[in-house]
Order: C-alpha cells, then structure tokens, then sequence
C-alpha cells in the first residue's frame, strides 16, 4: 500500500494514530482491572470499544490536521479524510481485542483469587479446629479444673461428679468432628455456657455472667467455635487484670437477617498493658471471619470506662447454609 | 504429754495464696493432717498476700504462680523478708523450668496427700529456713526475664503496689542496693542492681550511659557536651542523665548516629 506521500508525513500519520490506539488500550486495561462487568452486561464492552475507537479516530484527525496542514499535499488531506472508515474499523478491531483480553484475563486472575481465598478458609478452618484443640485442651484450664474437681470430692462430692460431667461435655464439644461447617447459634451457646460454668466453679463468688439472646438469633448458624477465643480473652481480661468481682455480658441478637454478638467484660486500663493487645484470640476470629466474607469490619473492639467490648456481626452467607 | 505441748508451742504459721478458692480449700483439707502447722490466712492475690505476709510473718507460704495483677512471683519481690514457699501451679512451662533449674520445691495441681506430705518434710529437713532471701534471689532473678515480667516492673510505695510498664520509664539511677526507677509519676525504689535490669530490659530501648544510670533512649532530647569526655542526656521531663565516654558510644550506637 504505497500511496505516494513522504516518509515524513507517512511517520508522523503512524506515529499518532499507533500512539493514540496504544493509549487507547492502556486507558481500557485500566478501567477493566478496576470494574469488571458482569457476565449479562457485557454488552458495556463493545460500547466502551467503539466510543473508545471513535474517540480514538476524532482525535488522530484532529492532531494530524493540525500538524500537517502546512506541510502536507492536498491529497494526503484528501486520503485522511477517505480513509475515515477504514481507520475506525481498525482501531475498533484492536481497541475490541484488547478489551476482550483484558476481560478474559482479570475475570480469570479474580476466579484465582477466590479460589485462593477460599482454600484459605478451608485451611483456616482446619488450623482453627487444631488451635480450638490446643485452646480448649489448653492445659492450664484443663489442670486447673482438675484440681478443683480434687477438691469438690472431698468437701461436696456431687458437685464433684456434676463438674465432671460439665468437663467431659464441653471437652466433647472441643473433639467433636464438623460434618457440618456451620453450627446452630443455640449449639455454640450451650458449648459457651458449659465452658463459663466450669470457670464459675473455678473462680467461685468472683465470676458471674449475662446472656441475653432473642429467639431468632438462636437459630441462626455461626462457624462453629467462633465465639469460644472471644469469651476466653474476657475471662482472660477480667479475672487476671482485675481484683474485683467480674461479670461477663454476653449478648446475641438478629439484625437484618445477620447475626450481632456482643461480649463485654471489666478491665483495668492502667494494668491492662499493651502486650495483650487485642489478644491472640480476637485475632484469629478476625482472620477467619476475613476469609469467609472476604471484610475486616466483623469485629470491632472498644474500650471505655472500664469496660471492654468485643461486637461481632456474622453476616448470612447462603453458600454456607445450603452445604 | 510435755512434748506434744512442746510441740503446739512452737507451731508454725502457714498462710496460703491463691485466686481460685477451691485451690485453696485442697490445702486447708490436707494441712488439717499436719497439727503442728496453723493455717493463719489465707489470700485471693498478691496484694493480699504481701499486706498478710507482712501482719502474720509467716513460716511457710504456699503460693500460686498464676495470679490476678500480680503473679506469684512479683509478689515475692515486694516481701522485705519471704518466709519459706512451696509453689502451686496448674501449669506453666516457664515457671516450672525455674523451679527445677533452681532446686525449689513445688506441686504441680492436682497433687495428692502424699506428694503434699513430701513437700512439708522436704521443708521440715531443710531446717525450716525462714531466711529463705537468698535461697530464692537467683530464681526471682530468672524469672523476671520470662516474657510477661520483661513489659512491666512491680514497685511498692509507702505500702501501694504499682505496676509500672517499663515504656513509661524515663531513667534508671543506682542508689545503693536498690534502683531508682524515675517515671512521669515520681521516682520508685526495687531491691535489685543495675546489672539486673540491664540484663532484662529491652537493649534497643534502654541504654546503660553510665555504672549508675540506665536511660529510656525515647526520652531523650538533646545530649550536650559535659566535662572532658563525658556527657549529659537531657530528658523530655527535664531529667539530667550522666553520660560516661563508653556509654556515649554505645548511645551512639543504639541511636544510629
């Protein structure tokens, strides 16, 4: 295709269309890594190319009228001009291309993502059943609990054999294999109250609870053990930075079709130093919440007046319910 | 018969100190076998425990390590003379590794009769030492590297037990056998050395400028020139510290300079 004009004004033609289209496609990448459209919208795309192509055409027209108006024979303005359509097919077959390839490969690189995301929460959830076993196994409670049951034998024998009983339930719980992912809220529940009962024992007059849960909620479904390192870090918190009676306030509700868990427990903000941070506990109910939902806003922590509060909100996570 | 009266004349005082009162009441049930031993108190934490050890001068203590506020052993360091102690725990890798690597006796719980009855003739054998300072210095010494005591120290003033996290810490000053630990709140006197502190204090935070003086190094806002080779950190609070020619380098060091 020779048409006669100098390799001067051939340069330049290429040169700014070529760089225009390149632009083109730079600026179309970018949206697509940032909004991809779904798979019933893709109609979006082939607007975006050709409003892109047309852009693209008007543009290069305008800056090579400008630039070679002078310079240029009056029959390369003439071919600039002819060659309108052919330039917008071009542009409109690449700009396309180029969409269509972005789109395959951030829909591909998301699909990885999510996988990626997923295996992560399925090994979470097994980390976390053998961090549950270590927690609930954690042999200071168990020890301690032991040598209370030591003591009830001889001073209060049937109290003795009802805090076996407690122990061995809850210890159950802790073994027990998930068939299914999620459990009733009711079930955690009872596993709590179980875990909180022993402590009573344990730590006599000083500790006292209050649950309050609206009927909904009870039967609304949870990770299985999410709740137990929250509760932990109470006790933790209000029994070994404090001196004072403590009592733990639990609260579950329903809002809005998700689940809202609020813990509450005394501390000491001029002994409750930062090494405890947030606690290892709350961190890895955290974690796992991240790698279910995909958010980092499921648990918030505040403290004021002496008073620490963990808030959790479980969202409904159809995927979860129908498994 | 003239013995036996001997023998509750010169009964020894027992306290025990434990957060957990069923923990407790396994003692009291097995001390009842011992009649030549009074259980004259007994404590829910450390803090009752010093004021009670203090009132009672006790024999013998039988002290929990796991504690509310303060473990079992900040509260040692707060006792001016500790009576004999028999450690109780649950369970704590740490402190356990500590007792064995220091001869001191303990019971792991849950504990029967029997191992209870060995510990109280093992003190019995040892002659019932009272001035047990010494015995039990180079274990309160190990254990106050253990991760939890390395982020607080516990002082006591004018009978107030405080707990001091040691970034609230501007400087360290040696005063004779004791070191002055001066905060934002005033100075606190603890009954150990330089040389201990230096050992168990964060190295990239507090730095030994001088024998005498350890310094909080981000507290520090200038250091001037004072004297021949020495030097003196000026402190946020206005504090003065003596900087000698070695403790400038190693300053220098720590601070990047």
């Amino acid at each position: 295709m020779h048409y006669g004009f100098s390799v001067n004004i051939a340069m330049v033609d290429s040169i700014t269309t070529n760089g225009l289209l390149l632009g083109a496609c730079w600026i179309i990448s970018n949206i697509l890594r940032y909004y991809l459209p779904y798979s019933d919208r893709y109609w979006y795309i082939l607007i975006l190319s050709i409003i892109f192509s047309l852009v693209v055409n008007a543009l290069s027209k305008f800056i090579l009228n400008l630039i070679l108006i002078d310079s240029a024979s009056t029959e390369y303005l003439i071919f600039l001009s002819n060659s309108y359509w052919i330039r917008l097919g071009l542009a409109f077959l690449l700009v396309g291309c180029m969409a269509v390839i972005c789109v395959l490969w951030y829909t591909q690189e998301e699909e990885q993502e999510n996988r990626q995301r997923k295996n992560d929460a399925e090994k979470l959830s097994r980390d976390a059943e053998l961090y549950k076993l270590r927690q609930q196994l954690q042999p200071h409670f168990l020890f301690n609990s032991l040598n209370s049951i030591s003591a009830l034998i001889g001073s209060d024998p049937s109290q003795a054999r009802n805090m076996i009983h407690q122990l061995s339930d809850f210890l159950r719980t802790t073994l027990r294999k998930e068939e299914e992912e999620w459990v009733k809220m009711e079930e955690e529940l009872q596993s709590l109250e179980l875990y909180l009962e022993i402590e009573k024992v344990r730590f006599g007059h000083r500790l006292s609870t209050t649950i309050l849960k609206d009927e909904k909620s009870l039967q609304m479904l949870i990770p299985p053990m999410l709740l137990q390192p929250v509760v932990e870090n109470a006790i933790k918190f209000g029994l070994y930075d404090t001196t004072d009676a403590v009592t733990i306030y639990i609260s579950v509700s329903s809002e809005n079709d998700s689940l809202r868990v609020i813990v509450q427990n005394p501390f000491d903000p001029e002994t409750a130093n930062p090494r405890h941070g947030t606690g290892f506990g709350l961190n890895s109910v955290k974690r796992r919440l991240y790698l279910l939902f995909a958010r980092t806003d499921l648990v918030e922590t505040s403290a004021k007046e002496h008073v620490f509060t963990t808030t959790i909100n479980i969202p409904k996570h159809e995927s979860y319910h129908n498994r | 018969m003239y013995s036996r009266q001997l023998l509750i004349f010169q009964s020894m005082k027992v306290i025990i100190i434990d957060d957990e009162p069923l923990a407790r009441s396994i003692i009291r049930e097995y001390l009842q076998f011992h009649p030549e031993l009074e259980l004259i108190g007994e404590c829910n934490d450390g803090f009752e425990g010093v004021k009670s050890i203090q009132q009672h001068q006790p024999d013998l203590i039988f002290l929990d390590v796991q504690m509310p506020k303060i473990n079992g052993f900040e509260m040692l360091e707060l006792v001016e003379e500790p009576p004999a102690v028999i450690f109780t725990t649950a369970f704590d890798e740490y402190a356990i590794k500590a007792f064995e690597s220091h001869a001191v006796d303990y019971l792991l719980k849950p504990f029967s009769r029997d191992r209870f009855d060995k510990a109280i003739a093992k003190w019995n054998l040892a002659g019932k030492s009272v001035s047990s300072k010494e015995q039990l210095a180079p274990l309160l010494d190990s254990v106050s590297s253990s991760p939890a005591e390395q982020h607080r120290v516990v002082v006591k003033l004018a009978g107030k037990i405080r707990i001091i996290p040691i970034e609230e810490i501007h400087y360290l000053e040696a005063a004779d056998d004791y070191v002055k630990i001066h905060t934002r709140e005033g100075a606190f006197l603890k009954n150990k050395t330089m040389g201990h502190f230096e050992s168990v204090l964060n190295k990239t935070l507090f730095v030994r400028t001088h024998r005498s003086y350890m310094v909080n190094i981000t507290e520090i806002t200038r250091i001037d020139p004072y004297e021949k080779d020495n030097h003196l950190a000026i402190l946020k609070s206005g504090g003065r510290v003596p900087v000698s020619k070695t403790g400038y380098s190693k300053l220098k060091s720590v601070l990047g300079l």
